[in-house]
């Protein structure tokens, strides 16, 4: 094991209904939709190349973004496009398919990635639909196919409430892994990292045995299996430089589609919560709907259901899809209709807190798991910035948050690129947004924050 | 419960009318219920903890000051007119007589207080923030026990407005609000609160006469009234003695009943005269431990006033020299600790985080610097006999320029590592 790098600063949030890891039962759901909405720096109406009634076959192409043609984006099974939904200002938010009970896929022809060129292997994931899984730092944004990046940072596990284990979910296969992560080391010049958990008791061979990659150990709390803490302490980004993320399981699909020679977007999933009845593992496809999931599997009807963690997941509808870069269903009590006398003060019962004015508090300074439930309350009014020191507790990063939100705020473009806005993406600054004691609104600041310099670059 | 809430959102309608009067019912909701907010953007759940519990905890941690005050105010008005002697004689007759000068200061505190927060937040068109529960509890505890009531109004008026309203409201203000209030009095009516006349009530005003005609016994309450102040007895602060002949003199000060006035268990202990909310260090330390283990008060702060008042006492003693004029500097770094107003300065004042430096290295540039800065004021300049006030206050407007630099110093790291 290399040297561990040490993080002190974060916070667990134990959540009642975390999905246990003793069996993954098959999910295969009617109906599967991509979303734009999921790409960040798409613009709002992408061109439609398939019309509703169309047959598709998985790794046909669906759309693409009219300044950015080559990058297609495409359907993850075969079916038939049941419905192109539109929302505000007619922005396309999904292209529903109606999935084929036996999944034909489209032939890209199986090869070896150690033996084709980094222009080959690029053309090949443009085509197939996997380059948007590609994140490109800073902004996170897809990645854009002319620029070759100084490095990419795949993290081996997620950290955040009720996450996936990605351990368990990528034990099988990893023989696609490995040929990913050979398709991707011929994009950068520099080096493919992969981080990994020094506090798990076995970590994957899938992930150990990866070859043609730097690993590096992290041992720390939430959000310490953020990709951006990991690269702020491996390889910081500063003005200027490029790095591409990557999730686990997309390089896994990016290794089937060259090894198997098509898009194979199957995918290991969990449902969790206190609302949920069995919170389980899943084998399912990219882009799954949740109905069938959910049915009969939820506590009560007055829920939430994210896509994705429940600090930076997107809320979905019971019958929503799962978002393209989402690995977990999280359902949580709607917390609308909860009236405490003096909650403030004497609160009803148990929640997650960093303040230690709360025995939770005190659970997580002492390092005691116990899980809570959990509802979407905020828990008090929304104020001005007034406690200081917070934000700094749980983001292990040589970054000042609040002052770099008002540098946002007052659209100060020196002092946002001086104190480290390029290497920050929503999900890092997620945690400080649940410990805000004044419920400021970050992740939405940053996004502004990240919009205003991308346009003025 | 249901029903209360039921009825509150059955009310509501009624007050919609009048925007002042929605305001003051708005708080009112939200005090007694958890607003039934949900995330709609960002996070999906929230830290339990709000504004209303963080300040509420400060409030709290206050309260053994703020009893020790009540107990304090009496002790010193009976044994100035030489009465009740012991601390634990007339135990009724000083709480009494406590309650009487402290609850009109609060009372008048929080209606003149609150009553611009709310007139502003309706103008605002926003909920009324909760930086003032603990700037209402503050101010009463750094006035002199004696203070003449229109004097708090115009003060608590005058830090409200100028202070925080002017800059925005709560989370705006560079300057600390309570300080704002004392310095007013201190600058437009220094006879209030200096010299050594203020800091015990001798007085009996209409509220005792009040209270002792409900209470049993003719003159229960009153019972020192037409009764000159011992002779013997003095008001002078350890700090006024002290500036008179360094730590000597503060030995040497006794009480009507021959003991020492000032023994340093007492000093701790804090019967003597001084502003209300200060003296007692036994209440500020349980204070302290409460803020720190919560970790709302900045130890950072604390820590670093610390020090910087222990640096400057220590460099002070190096000059102090064998004479009388000089005997002040001669006093031992440690005494200043427990003389004065330091250690609620330090609990409560110093760690305000809105007008505190943000970053945690200025933290430690702005406690030390306090702490050096309040113990030259206290020592060396005659004007002022005690330091701490101005020395927060200026480094109040100091704060974002630390901060500045921290973040300069961060930004040119941040290039250099290019």
């Amino acid at each position: 094991m290399n040297s561990v790098i040490k993080l002190n600063k974060g916070l667990d949030i134990h959540i009642k209904g975390k999905a246990t890891t003793d069996r993954t039962l098959p999910y295969q759901p009617k109906t599967f939709a991509i979303k734009p909405t999921d790409f960040k720096g798409l613009t709002p109406i992408p061109k439609m190349m398939v019309q509703i009634g169309d047959e598709v076959k998985a790794g046909d192409p669906l759309f693409y973004d009219k300044p950015q043609p080559d990058i297609l984006y495409t359907a993850p099974v075969s079916g038939e496009i049941a419905e192109i939904r539109r929302g505000a200002k007619r922005a396309i938010t999904e292209i529903v398919i109606l999935a084929d009970s036996q999944i034909q896929y489209k032939d890209f022809n199986a090869a070896n990635p150690a033996d084709m060129s980094p222009e080959d292997i690029r053309t090949r994931l443009l085509s197939s639909g996997l380059w948007p899984a590609i994140k490109q730092r800073p902004y996170n944004v897809v990645a854009d196919p002319a620029v070759t990046p100084k490095a990419i940072f795949i993290s081996g596990f997620d950290s955040a409430p009720m996450a996936t284990d990605l351990n368990y979910a990528m034990d099988q296969g990893s023989e696609s892994f490995q040929a990913g992560l050979d398709a991707l080391s011929k994009l950068t010049d520099g080096k493919v990292h992969l981080s990994l958990n020094a506090r798990d008791k076995a970590t994957s061979k899938t992930f150990t045995d990866a070859k043609g990659v730097e690993i590096h150990w992290f041992k720390g709390k939430h959000p310490a299996g953020n990709v951006g803490i990991q690269i702020h302490h491996i390889d910081p980004i500063n003005k200027g430089d490029i790095v591409w993320t990557l999730n686990p399981q997309h390089v896994s699909m990016i290794g089937k589609l060259f090894v198997q020679g098509k898009l194979d977007a199957s995918i290991t999933i969990s449902t969790g919560g206190p609302e949920v009845k069995e919170p389980a593992y899943y084998q399912t496809i990219l882009g799954a709907c949740t109905d069938e999931l959910l049915e009969d599997n939820l506590q009560s009807d007055h829920i939430r259901v994210i896509s994705g963690n429940v600090l930076t997941g997107k809320r979905i509808e019971r019958n929503g899809y799962l978002g393209y870069f989402d690995n977990l269903v999280s359902v949580i009590r709607e917390g609308d209709d909860i009236a405490e006398l003096i909650g403030w003060l004497i609160p009803s019962y148990a929640r997650p807190s960093l303040s230690r004015t709360f025995f939770s508090g005190w659970f997580s300074a002492l390092g005691i798991p116990e899980e809570m439930v959990v509802n979407t309350n905020t828990h008090g009014e929304h104020r001005a910035f007034v406690v200081t020191g917070q934000y700094e507790q749980v983001l292990p990063m040589d970054v000042y948050p609040v002052h770099l939100l008002k540098a946002i705020l007052y659209r100060d473009f020196d002092q946002m690129e001086g104190l480290g806005i390029y290497e920050l993406v929503e999900e890092d600054l997620a945690l400080c947004e649940f410990v805000c004691t004044s419920k400021q609104q970050v992740q939405d600041i940053l996004r502004e924050g990240l919009d205003y310099v991308r346009s003025q670059n | 419960m249901k029903k209360l809430r039921q009825l509150l959102d059955d009310l509501e309608p009624k007050f919609a009318k009048n925007k002042f009067v929605h305001t003051l019912f708005d708080a009112a909701d939200t005090l007694l219920f958890q607003p039934r907010f949900i995330t709609r953007s960002g996070v999906h759940i929230r830290d339990g903890v709000d504004l209303k519990r963080t300040m509420f905890h400060v409030i709290i941690a206050l309260q053994l000051c703020l009893l020790h005050g009540v107990m304090n105010i009496g002790h010193q008005h009976y044994i100035a007119l030489g009465m009740f002697p012991e601390i634990t004689d007339g135990l009724l007759q000083k709480a009494i007589y406590g309650l009487c000068q402290i609850l009109p200061i609060v009372l008048v505190v929080h209606v003149v207080g609150l009553g611009i927060e709310i007139l502003f937040a309706a103008k605002k068109g926003h909920s009324v923030e909760e930086g003032f529960l603990v700037t209402g509890v503050l101010i009463p505890l750094i006035m002199p026990p004696d203070i003449p009531l229109w004097m708090v109004a115009v003060a608590t008026a005058f830090a409200v407005l100028v202070g925080k309203e002017a800059f925005g409201g709560t989370g705006m203000n560079i300057l600390n609000v309570a300080l704002m209030a004392r310095v007013f009095v201190f600058f437009a009516y220094p006879g209030a609160i200096s010299g050594d006349e203020v800091w015990v009530a001798y007085d009996y005003s209409w509220v005792h006469s009040l209270a002792n005609a409900v209470l049993p016994g003719e003159d229960f309450l009153m019972i020192g009234a037409g009764i000159e102040p011992v002779h013997s007895f003095s008001g002078a602060t350890p700090l006024a003695l002290a500036a008179k002949g360094g730590w000597a003199e503060v030995e040497a000060a006794t009480l009507p009943n021959g003991e020492q006035q000032y023994s340093i268990s007492n000093l701790i202990i804090g019967f003597m005269p001084g502003s209300i909310g200060e003296m007692s260090k036994v209440g500020i330390l349980a204070g302290i431990g409460i803020l720190v283990a919560t970790g709302i008060g900045s130890w950072r702060v604390m820590l670093s006033m610390l020090l910087g008042c222990a640096v400057m006492g220590l460099t002070f003693n190096v000059f102090a020299g064998d004479s009388p004029e000089t005997s002040f500097l001669g006093v031992p770094f440690y005494y200043h600790f427990i003389m004065g107003g330091f250690l609620f300065a330090m609990a409560f004042m110093a760690t305000d985080p809105v007008t505190a430096a943000q970053t945690n290295t200025g933290k430690f540039v702005y406690g030390f610097l306090i702490g050096a800065i309040g113990l030259i004021i206290r020592v060396s300049n005659p004007a002022y006999p005690e330091g701490w006030m101005m020395a927060i206050l200026l480094m109040n407007v100091m704060a974002p320029l630390i901060d500045h630099y921290v973040i300069q110093g961060h930004i040119k790291r941040r290039l250099s590592r290019a």
